[in-house]
Protein backbone atom coordinates (compact mmCIF):
# COMPACT_ATOMS: atom_id res chain seq x y z
CA UNK A 1 0.00 0.00 0.00
CA UNK A 2 3.21 2.13 -0.03
CA UNK A 3 3.81 2.21 -3.76
CA UNK A 4 5.23 5.73 -4.71
CA UNK A 5 6.49 7.55 -7.76
CA UNK A 6 7.71 10.23 -9.18
CA UNK A 7 5.86 12.42 -10.93
CA UNK A 8 6.68 15.75 -13.55
CA UNK A 9 3.90 18.48 -12.94
CA UNK A 10 5.48 20.33 -15.96
CA UNK A 11 9.18 20.19 -14.68
CA UNK A 12 8.35 20.59 -10.79
CA UNK A 13 8.83 16.68 -9.79
CA UNK A 14 6.58 15.56 -6.50
CA UNK A 15 6.88 12.07 -4.85
CA UNK A 16 3.41 11.05 -5.38
CA UNK A 17 1.45 7.52 -3.86
CA UNK A 18 0.52 5.32 -6.52
CA UNK A 19 -1.39 2.52 -4.19
CA UNK A 20 -4.52 3.51 -6.17
CA UNK A 21 -2.99 3.02 -9.27
CA UNK A 22 -1.52 -0.33 -9.56
CA UNK A 23 -1.59 -0.31 -12.85
CA UNK A 24 0.34 3.07 -13.89
CA UNK A 25 3.94 2.97 -15.37
CA UNK A 26 6.74 4.96 -16.03
CA UNK A 27 5.81 7.18 -18.50
CA UNK A 28 2.24 7.09 -18.01
CA UNK A 29 0.23 10.45 -17.26
CA UNK A 30 -1.97 10.51 -13.54
CA UNK A 31 -3.94 12.63 -12.12
CA UNK A 32 -3.13 13.73 -8.44
CA UNK A 33 -5.09 14.66 -5.90
CA UNK A 34 -3.43 15.47 -2.69
CA UNK A 35 -0.48 13.28 -2.94
CA UNK A 36 -2.25 10.53 -4.29
CA UNK A 37 -2.69 9.13 -8.72
CA UNK A 38 -6.57 8.76 -8.36
CA UNK A 39 -6.25 7.98 -12.16
CA UNK A 40 -4.13 7.50 -14.95
CA UNK A 41 -5.30 9.34 -18.30
CA UNK A 42 -6.50 7.37 -21.45
CA UNK A 43 -3.98 8.75 -24.24
CA UNK A 44 -6.32 7.59 -26.54
CA UNK A 45 -9.26 8.83 -25.01
CA UNK A 46 -7.99 11.91 -24.67
CA UNK A 47 -8.29 13.01 -28.11
CA UNK A 48 -12.37 12.53 -27.83
CA UNK A 49 -13.12 16.50 -27.41
CA UNK A 50 -11.27 16.94 -30.52
CA UNK A 51 -13.35 13.48 -32.74
CA UNK A 52 -16.16 15.07 -31.38
CA UNK A 53 -15.42 18.60 -32.68
CA UNK A 54 -14.84 17.24 -36.02
CA UNK A 55 -17.69 15.25 -36.31
CA UNK A 56 -19.64 18.33 -35.78
CA UNK A 57 -17.27 19.88 -38.92
CA UNK A 58 -16.33 22.48 -36.64
CA UNK A 59 -12.54 21.01 -36.32
CA UNK A 60 -11.90 22.79 -40.06
CA UNK A 61 -9.63 25.76 -38.73
CA UNK A 62 -7.55 23.51 -36.68
CA UNK A 63 -4.12 22.33 -37.73
CA UNK A 64 -3.39 18.96 -38.48
CA UNK A 65 -2.27 17.00 -35.48
CA UNK A 66 -2.57 19.97 -33.23
CA UNK A 67 -4.49 18.34 -30.14
CA UNK A 68 -1.31 15.52 -29.76
CA UNK B 1 1.60 21.38 -20.49
CA UNK B 2 0.52 17.82 -21.99
CA UNK B 3 -3.30 17.34 -21.71
CA UNK B 4 -3.92 20.81 -20.50
CA UNK B 5 -3.06 22.94 -23.01
CA UNK B 6 -4.65 21.88 -26.36
CA UNK B 7 -7.75 21.98 -24.08
CA UNK B 8 -7.99 25.67 -23.69
CA UNK B 9 -7.60 25.99 -27.78
CA UNK B 10 -9.20 28.83 -28.36
CA UNK B 11 -10.44 28.04 -32.34
CA UNK B 12 -11.74 24.52 -30.85
CA UNK B 13 -13.77 26.49 -27.71
CA UNK B 14 -15.59 28.51 -30.60
CA UNK B 15 -16.29 25.48 -32.22
CA UNK B 16 -17.88 24.18 -29.86
CA UNK B 17 -19.65 27.54 -29.17
CA UNK B 18 -21.09 27.88 -32.47
CA UNK B 19 -22.48 23.85 -32.21
CA UNK B 20 -23.84 24.72 -29.60
CA UNK B 21 -25.63 27.62 -30.74
CA UNK B 22 -26.97 25.78 -33.70
CA UNK B 23 -28.60 23.55 -31.34
CA UNK B 24 -30.08 25.69 -28.69
CA UNK B 25 -33.69 26.98 -29.36
CA UNK B 26 -35.48 27.25 -25.83
CA UNK B 27 -33.84 28.49 -22.24
CA UNK B 28 -31.61 26.40 -20.07
CA UNK B 29 -30.39 26.28 -16.58
CA UNK B 30 -27.49 23.97 -16.06
CA UNK B 31 -25.52 23.42 -12.83
CA UNK B 32 -21.64 22.56 -13.03
CA UNK B 33 -21.05 20.69 -9.76
CA UNK B 34 -17.59 21.54 -8.58
CA UNK B 35 -15.95 24.51 -7.15
CA UNK B 36 -13.20 23.71 -9.70
CA UNK B 37 -15.31 24.00 -13.23
CA UNK B 38 -17.15 27.01 -11.59
CA UNK B 39 -13.48 28.43 -11.03
CA UNK B 40 -12.28 27.61 -15.09
CA UNK B 41 -15.86 28.87 -16.69
CA UNK B 42 -15.20 32.43 -14.62
CA UNK B 43 -11.40 32.34 -15.00
CA UNK B 44 -11.61 31.46 -18.82
CA UNK B 45 -15.14 33.11 -19.90
CA UNK B 46 -16.59 29.96 -20.70
CA UNK B 47 -19.92 31.22 -19.67
CA UNK B 48 -19.81 34.23 -22.17
CA UNK B 49 -19.48 31.66 -24.93
CA UNK B 50 -22.69 30.50 -24.53
CA UNK B 51 -25.90 31.00 -25.85
CA UNK B 52 -27.86 34.03 -24.15
CA UNK B 53 -30.08 30.76 -23.42
CA UNK B 54 -27.76 28.56 -21.81
CA UNK B 55 -26.79 29.81 -18.30
CA UNK B 56 -24.63 28.27 -15.74
CA UNK B 57 -25.20 28.27 -11.85
CA UNK B 58 -22.89 27.00 -9.49
CA UNK B 59 -23.35 24.44 -7.42
CA UNK B 60 -22.04 23.33 -3.79
CA UNK B 61 -18.77 21.55 -5.06
CA UNK B 62 -16.06 23.32 -2.67
CA UNK B 63 -15.48 21.03 -0.03
CA UNK B 64 -14.15 24.38 2.59
CA UNK B 65 -17.37 26.09 1.38
CA UNK B 66 -19.72 23.41 2.85
CA UNK B 67 -17.89 22.82 5.84
CA UNK B 68 -20.45 23.47 8.71
CA UNK B 69 -19.33 26.42 11.05
CA UNK B 70 -19.25 23.73 13.99
CA UNK B 71 -16.56 22.13 12.20
CA UNK B 72 -14.76 25.23 11.54
CA UNK B 73 -15.02 25.79 15.76
CA UNK B 74 -14.33 21.85 16.81
CA UNK B 75 -10.94 22.57 14.70
CA UNK B 76 -10.28 26.00 16.19
CA UNK B 77 -10.84 24.68 20.03
CA UNK B 78 -9.04 22.06 19.08
CA UNK B 79 -6.20 23.50 17.63
CA UNK B 80 -5.66 25.83 20.83
CA UNK B 81 -4.92 23.14 23.07
CA UNK B 82 -1.18 22.58 24.34
CA UNK B 83 0.14 19.87 22.81
CA UNK B 84 -1.89 19.36 19.49
CA UNK B 85 -0.21 19.91 15.71
CA UNK B 86 -3.28 20.83 13.85
CA UNK B 87 -2.76 20.19 10.15
CA UNK B 88 -4.70 21.03 7.65
CA UNK B 89 -5.08 21.91 3.82
CA UNK B 90 -4.13 25.60 3.47
CA UNK B 91 -7.40 27.26 2.48
CA UNK B 92 -9.14 26.02 5.77
CA UNK B 93 -7.32 28.53 7.90
CA UNK B 94 -8.64 31.55 6.76
CA UNK B 95 -12.57 30.13 6.90
CA UNK B 96 -14.36 32.64 9.39
CA UNK B 97 -15.32 30.77 12.49
CA UNK B 98 -17.38 32.62 15.14
CA UNK B 99 -14.90 35.11 16.55
CA UNK B 100 -11.59 33.82 14.43
CA UNK B 101 -10.24 31.71 11.98
CA UNK B 102 -7.81 28.61 12.05
CA UNK B 103 -4.73 31.50 10.91
CA UNK B 104 -5.38 33.87 14.30
CA UNK B 105 -4.78 30.32 16.02
CA UNK B 106 -1.45 29.76 14.36
CA UNK B 107 -0.98 33.45 15.27
CA UNK B 108 -1.63 33.35 19.16
CA UNK B 109 0.54 30.70 18.96
CA UNK B 110 -1.26 27.28 18.12
CA UNK B 111 0.91 24.79 16.13
CA UNK B 112 -1.02 24.85 13.30
CA UNK B 113 0.53 23.13 9.92
CA UNK B 114 -0.45 23.52 6.45
CA UNK B 115 0.46 20.09 4.74
CA UNK B 116 0.06 19.46 1.07
CA UNK B 117 -1.25 15.46 1.46
CA UNK B 118 -2.67 13.54 4.52
CA UNK B 119 0.15 11.73 4.39
CA UNK B 120 2.60 14.51 5.31
CA UNK B 121 0.70 14.41 9.11
CA UNK B 122 0.43 10.85 9.20
CA UNK B 123 4.75 11.46 8.77
CA UNK B 124 4.57 14.35 11.17
CA UNK B 125 2.95 11.90 13.77
CA UNK B 126 5.76 9.31 13.69
CA UNK B 127 8.25 12.36 13.97
CA UNK B 128 6.61 13.63 17.15
CA UNK B 129 5.20 10.86 19.17
CA UNK B 130 5.00 13.20 22.41
CA UNK B 131 2.95 15.74 20.61
CA UNK B 132 -1.24 15.11 19.30
CA UNK B 133 -1.22 15.30 15.50
CA UNK B 134 -4.88 16.56 13.58
CA UNK B 135 -5.71 16.31 10.50
CA UNK B 136 -8.73 18.31 9.55
CA UNK B 137 -10.02 15.99 6.78
CA UNK B 138 -12.26 17.77 4.53
CA UNK B 139 -13.35 17.40 0.76
CA UNK B 140 -15.85 14.94 -1.49
CA UNK B 141 -15.32 11.95 -2.59
CA UNK B 142 -11.77 12.58 -5.08
CA UNK B 143 -10.14 13.04 -1.74
CA UNK B 144 -11.83 10.41 0.59
CA UNK B 145 -9.60 7.64 -0.73
CA UNK B 146 -6.28 9.55 0.66
CA UNK B 147 -7.37 10.47 3.60
CA UNK B 148 -8.63 7.12 4.16
CA UNK B 149 -5.19 5.85 3.55
CA UNK B 150 -3.63 7.74 6.30
CA UNK B 151 -6.19 6.22 8.67
CA UNK B 152 -5.17 3.57 7.55
CA UNK B 153 -1.31 4.03 7.70
CA UNK B 154 -1.67 5.19 11.18
CA UNK B 155 -3.62 2.11 11.92
CA UNK B 156 -0.97 -0.16 10.57
CA UNK B 157 1.61 1.64 12.12
CA UNK B 158 0.37 1.64 15.44
CA UNK B 159 0.40 5.58 15.37
CA UNK B 160 -1.71 6.32 19.15
CA UNK B 161 -0.87 10.38 18.56
CA UNK B 162 -2.62 10.83 15.51
CA UNK B 163 -6.51 11.37 14.45
CA UNK B 164 -8.72 12.88 11.96
CA UNK B 165 -11.35 15.59 12.44
CA UNK B 166 -13.67 14.52 9.51
CA UNK B 167 -15.87 16.40 7.35
CA UNK B 168 -16.18 14.43 4.76
CA UNK B 169 -19.09 15.12 2.20
CA UNK B 170 -20.74 13.48 -1.05
CA UNK B 171 -21.95 14.53 -3.88
CA UNK B 172 -24.91 12.62 -5.38
CA UNK B 173 -26.97 13.28 -1.78
CA UNK B 174 -26.24 17.10 -2.62
CA UNK B 175 -27.43 17.10 -5.99
CA UNK B 176 -30.45 14.88 -4.59
CA UNK B 177 -30.95 17.43 -2.20
CA UNK B 178 -30.76 20.55 -4.50
CA UNK B 179 -33.51 18.77 -7.32
CA UNK B 180 -35.92 18.47 -4.45
CA UNK B 181 -36.27 21.97 -3.58
CA UNK B 182 -39.26 23.37 -4.88
CA UNK B 183 -36.66 26.71 -5.98
CA UNK B 184 -35.01 24.61 -8.15
CA UNK B 185 -33.97 25.66 -11.54
CA UNK B 186 -31.47 23.28 -12.11
CA UNK B 187 -32.57 21.50 -15.44
CA UNK B 188 -29.21 19.38 -16.30
CA UNK B 189 -26.12 18.90 -14.38
CA UNK B 190 -22.39 19.01 -15.30
CA UNK B 191 -21.03 15.91 -12.71
CA UNK B 192 -17.56 16.52 -10.95
CA UNK B 193 -15.06 14.53 -13.07
CA UNK B 194 -12.67 14.02 -10.40
CA UNK B 195 -15.03 12.94 -8.11
CA UNK B 196 -16.14 10.63 -10.71
CA UNK B 197 -12.67 9.33 -11.39
CA UNK B 198 -13.00 7.84 -7.83
CA UNK B 199 -16.43 6.90 -7.73
CA UNK B 200 -17.32 5.99 -11.32
CA UNK B 201 -20.77 7.42 -11.98
CA UNK B 202 -23.58 4.33 -11.76
CA UNK B 203 -24.80 6.00 -8.55
CA UNK B 204 -25.80 9.07 -10.86
CA UNK B 205 -27.63 6.80 -12.78
CA UNK B 206 -31.08 7.07 -10.53
CA UNK B 207 -30.63 10.25 -9.94
CA UNK B 208 -31.32 11.08 -13.58
CA UNK B 209 -34.06 9.01 -14.28
CA UNK B 210 -36.17 10.25 -10.79
CA UNK B 211 -35.54 13.37 -11.68
CA UNK B 212 -35.41 13.78 -15.28
CA UNK B 213 -32.02 15.36 -15.57
CA UNK B 214 -29.51 15.24 -18.14
CA UNK B 215 -26.21 14.36 -16.01
CA UNK B 216 -23.07 14.34 -18.02
CA UNK B 217 -19.72 13.85 -16.55
CA UNK B 218 -17.25 16.93 -16.91
CA UNK B 219 -13.80 17.91 -16.91
CA UNK B 220 -11.99 20.87 -15.83
CA UNK B 221 -10.66 22.17 -18.81
CA UNK B 222 -12.78 24.77 -21.03
CA UNK B 223 -12.94 22.61 -23.88
CA UNK B 224 -14.14 19.81 -21.42
CA UNK B 225 -17.15 22.25 -19.98
CA UNK B 226 -17.96 23.27 -23.47
CA UNK B 227 -17.81 20.02 -24.45
CA UNK B 228 -20.03 19.17 -21.32
CA UNK B 229 -22.57 21.61 -21.49
CA UNK B 230 -23.62 20.82 -25.59
CA UNK B 231 -23.69 17.40 -24.39
CA UNK B 232 -26.11 18.21 -21.92
CA UNK B 233 -27.81 20.84 -23.82
CA UNK B 234 -28.20 18.26 -26.63
CA UNK B 235 -29.82 16.06 -24.46
CA UNK B 236 -32.00 18.34 -23.42
CA UNK B 237 -33.14 19.58 -26.31
CA UNK B 238 -34.17 15.62 -27.64
CA UNK B 239 -35.58 15.36 -24.31
CA UNK B 240 -33.37 12.82 -22.95
CA UNK B 241 -31.96 12.76 -18.95
CA UNK B 242 -29.39 10.15 -19.47
CA UNK B 243 -25.89 9.68 -17.82
CA UNK B 244 -22.94 10.71 -20.11
CA UNK B 245 -19.42 10.69 -19.72
CA UNK B 246 -17.39 13.47 -21.56
CA UNK B 247 -14.31 13.18 -19.00
CA UNK B 248 -13.33 9.38 -20.85
CA UNK B 249 -9.68 9.91 -20.47
CA UNK B 250 -9.67 10.51 -16.72
CA UNK B 251 -13.31 8.41 -15.82
CA UNK B 252 -14.61 4.82 -16.02
CA UNK B 253 -17.75 3.78 -15.52
CA UNK B 254 -16.89 2.14 -12.09
CA UNK B 255 -14.40 4.70 -10.99
CA UNK B 256 -11.29 3.17 -9.23
CA UNK B 257 -11.88 0.31 -7.68
CA UNK B 258 -9.26 -0.18 -4.96
CA UNK B 259 -9.85 3.41 -3.55
CA UNK B 260 -13.26 2.53 -3.14
CA UNK B 261 -12.73 -0.28 -1.23
CA UNK B 262 -10.22 1.66 0.84
CA UNK B 263 -12.57 3.59 1.51
CA UNK B 264 -15.65 1.63 2.12
CA UNK B 265 -12.85 -0.38 5.09
CA UNK B 266 -12.19 3.34 6.60
CA UNK B 267 -15.29 5.49 6.55
CA UNK B 268 -19.01 5.06 6.74
CA UNK B 269 -21.82 7.26 5.07
CA UNK B 270 -23.33 9.54 8.09
CA UNK B 271 -25.97 12.30 8.35
CA UNK B 272 -23.86 15.95 7.37
CA UNK B 273 -24.59 18.84 7.92
CA UNK B 274 -23.70 21.22 5.37
CA UNK B 275 -22.77 25.34 5.74
CA UNK B 276 -25.93 27.25 4.61
CA UNK B 277 -27.80 24.41 3.23
CA UNK B 278 -28.26 22.05 6.84
CA UNK B 279 -28.07 18.70 7.37
CA UNK B 280 -28.45 15.87 4.08
CA UNK B 281 -29.42 12.52 5.45
CA UNK B 282 -26.45 10.03 4.02
CA UNK B 283 -24.53 12.82 2.82
CA UNK B 284 -21.13 12.21 4.54
CA UNK B 285 -18.46 10.01 5.61
CA UNK B 286 -17.25 9.15 9.11
CA UNK B 287 -14.86 7.12 10.94
CA UNK B 288 -16.13 3.59 10.98
CA UNK B 289 -16.44 1.55 13.90
CA UNK B 290 -13.20 -0.13 13.84
CA UNK B 291 -11.61 3.03 13.33
CA UNK B 292 -13.51 5.08 15.97
CA UNK B 293 -9.99 5.24 17.52
CA UNK B 294 -8.80 8.21 15.00
CA UNK B 295 -11.94 10.22 15.55
CA UNK B 296 -10.94 13.59 16.75
CA UNK B 297 -14.08 14.82 17.80
CA UNK B 298 -14.64 11.84 20.23
CA UNK B 299 -10.76 12.02 21.70
CA UNK B 300 -10.92 15.69 22.62
CA UNK B 301 -14.50 15.92 23.64
CA UNK B 302 -16.00 18.04 21.41
CA UNK B 303 -18.89 15.33 19.24
CA UNK B 304 -21.46 17.35 20.41
CA UNK B 305 -20.62 21.29 20.27
CA UNK B 306 -23.12 22.79 17.92
CA UNK B 307 -23.03 26.28 16.39
CA UNK B 308 -25.36 28.60 14.68
CA UNK B 309 -24.70 29.96 10.81
CA UNK B 310 -23.71 33.30 10.43
CA UNK B 311 -27.19 35.15 9.15
CA UNK B 312 -25.43 37.98 6.58
CA UNK B 313 -23.37 35.34 4.10
CA UNK B 314 -25.54 34.04 1.59
CA UNK B 315 -23.26 31.33 0.54
CA UNK B 316 -26.32 28.72 0.94
CA UNK B 317 -28.67 30.20 -1.52
CA UNK B 318 -25.27 30.80 -3.52
CA UNK B 319 -24.58 26.75 -3.28
CA UNK B 320 -27.84 25.79 -4.67
CA UNK B 321 -27.94 27.63 -7.38
CA UNK B 322 -30.52 30.10 -6.80
CA UNK B 323 -28.43 33.62 -6.20
CA UNK B 324 -25.07 34.18 -8.14
CA UNK B 325 -22.17 35.86 -5.95
CA UNK B 326 -22.23 39.48 -7.43
CA UNK B 327 -26.00 39.39 -6.47
CA UNK B 328 -24.99 39.51 -2.69
CA UNK B 329 -25.21 42.84 -1.05
CA UNK B 330 -21.92 42.28 0.75
CA UNK B 331 -20.30 41.01 -2.56
CA UNK B 332 -16.71 42.72 -2.77
CA UNK B 333 -17.89 45.58 -0.09
CA UNK B 334 -18.19 44.15 3.23
CA UNK B 335 -16.69 40.53 2.13
CA UNK B 336 -13.67 40.33 0.19
CA UNK B 337 -10.88 37.27 0.21
CA UNK B 338 -9.03 39.67 3.20
CA UNK B 339 -11.73 40.17 5.06
CA UNK B 340 -14.40 37.20 3.90
CA UNK B 341 -18.26 36.37 5.68
CA UNK B 342 -18.03 33.32 4.63
CA UNK B 343 -15.84 30.31 2.92
CA UNK B 344 -16.98 30.72 -0.59
CA UNK B 345 -15.28 33.97 -0.79
CA UNK B 346 -11.75 32.36 0.98
CA UNK B 347 -11.69 28.94 -1.17
CA UNK B 348 -9.88 28.60 -4.71
CA UNK B 349 -13.01 26.54 -5.12
CA UNK B 350 -15.60 29.12 -3.45
CA UNK B 351 -17.80 30.81 -6.42
CA UNK B 352 -18.02 34.04 -4.55
CA UNK B 353 -13.63 34.26 -4.83
CA UNK B 354 -13.81 33.20 -8.46
CA UNK B 355 -16.20 36.60 -9.13
CA UNK B 356 -14.18 38.60 -7.11
CA UNK B 357 -11.08 37.53 -8.38
CA UNK B 358 -11.92 37.80 -12.49
CA UNK B 359 -15.50 39.39 -12.43
CA UNK B 360 -15.25 42.68 -9.97
CA UNK B 361 -14.07 44.98 -12.47
CA UNK B 362 -17.34 44.49 -14.44
CA UNK B 363 -19.57 45.56 -11.53
CA UNK B 364 -21.23 48.27 -12.31
CA UNK B 365 -19.43 51.39 -11.37
CA UNK B 366 -20.18 52.15 -8.35
CA UNK B 367 -19.43 48.85 -6.99
CA UNK B 368 -16.13 49.00 -8.36
CA UNK B 369 -15.45 52.12 -6.79
CA UNK B 370 -15.83 50.76 -3.24
CA UNK B 371 -13.95 47.41 -4.30
CA UNK B 372 -11.22 49.93 -5.98
CA UNK B 373 -10.91 52.09 -1.90
CA UNK B 374 -10.76 48.60 -0.59
CA UNK B 375 -7.55 47.61 -2.28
Amino acid sequence: MLRSGRVDFAGVVKRVNLSYVPDAVVGNFVLVHVGFAISTVDEDEARQVFSYLEEMGELAELEEGEPS
Amino acid sequence: MKFIDEYRDPEAAAGFARALRRITTRPWTLMEVCGGQTHAIVKFGVDELLPPEVELVHGPGCPVCVTPLELIEKAIEIASLPGVIFCSFGDMLRVPGRTVDLLTVKARGGDVRIVYSPLDAVAIAREHPEREVVFFAVGFETTAPANAMAVFQAAQLGLKNFSLLVSHVLVPPAMSAILSSPDSRVQGFLAAGHVCSVMGFTEYEPLAARYRVPIVVTGFEPLDILHGVYLCVKQLEEGRAEVENQYTRAVRRDGNVPAQLLMREVFQVVPRKWRGVGEIAESGLGLAAPYAAFDAELRFGVAGHTADEPTECCSGQIMQGLMKPHECPAFGRRCTPEHPLGATMVSSEGACAAYYRYRRFKLPKDEGKVVANGN
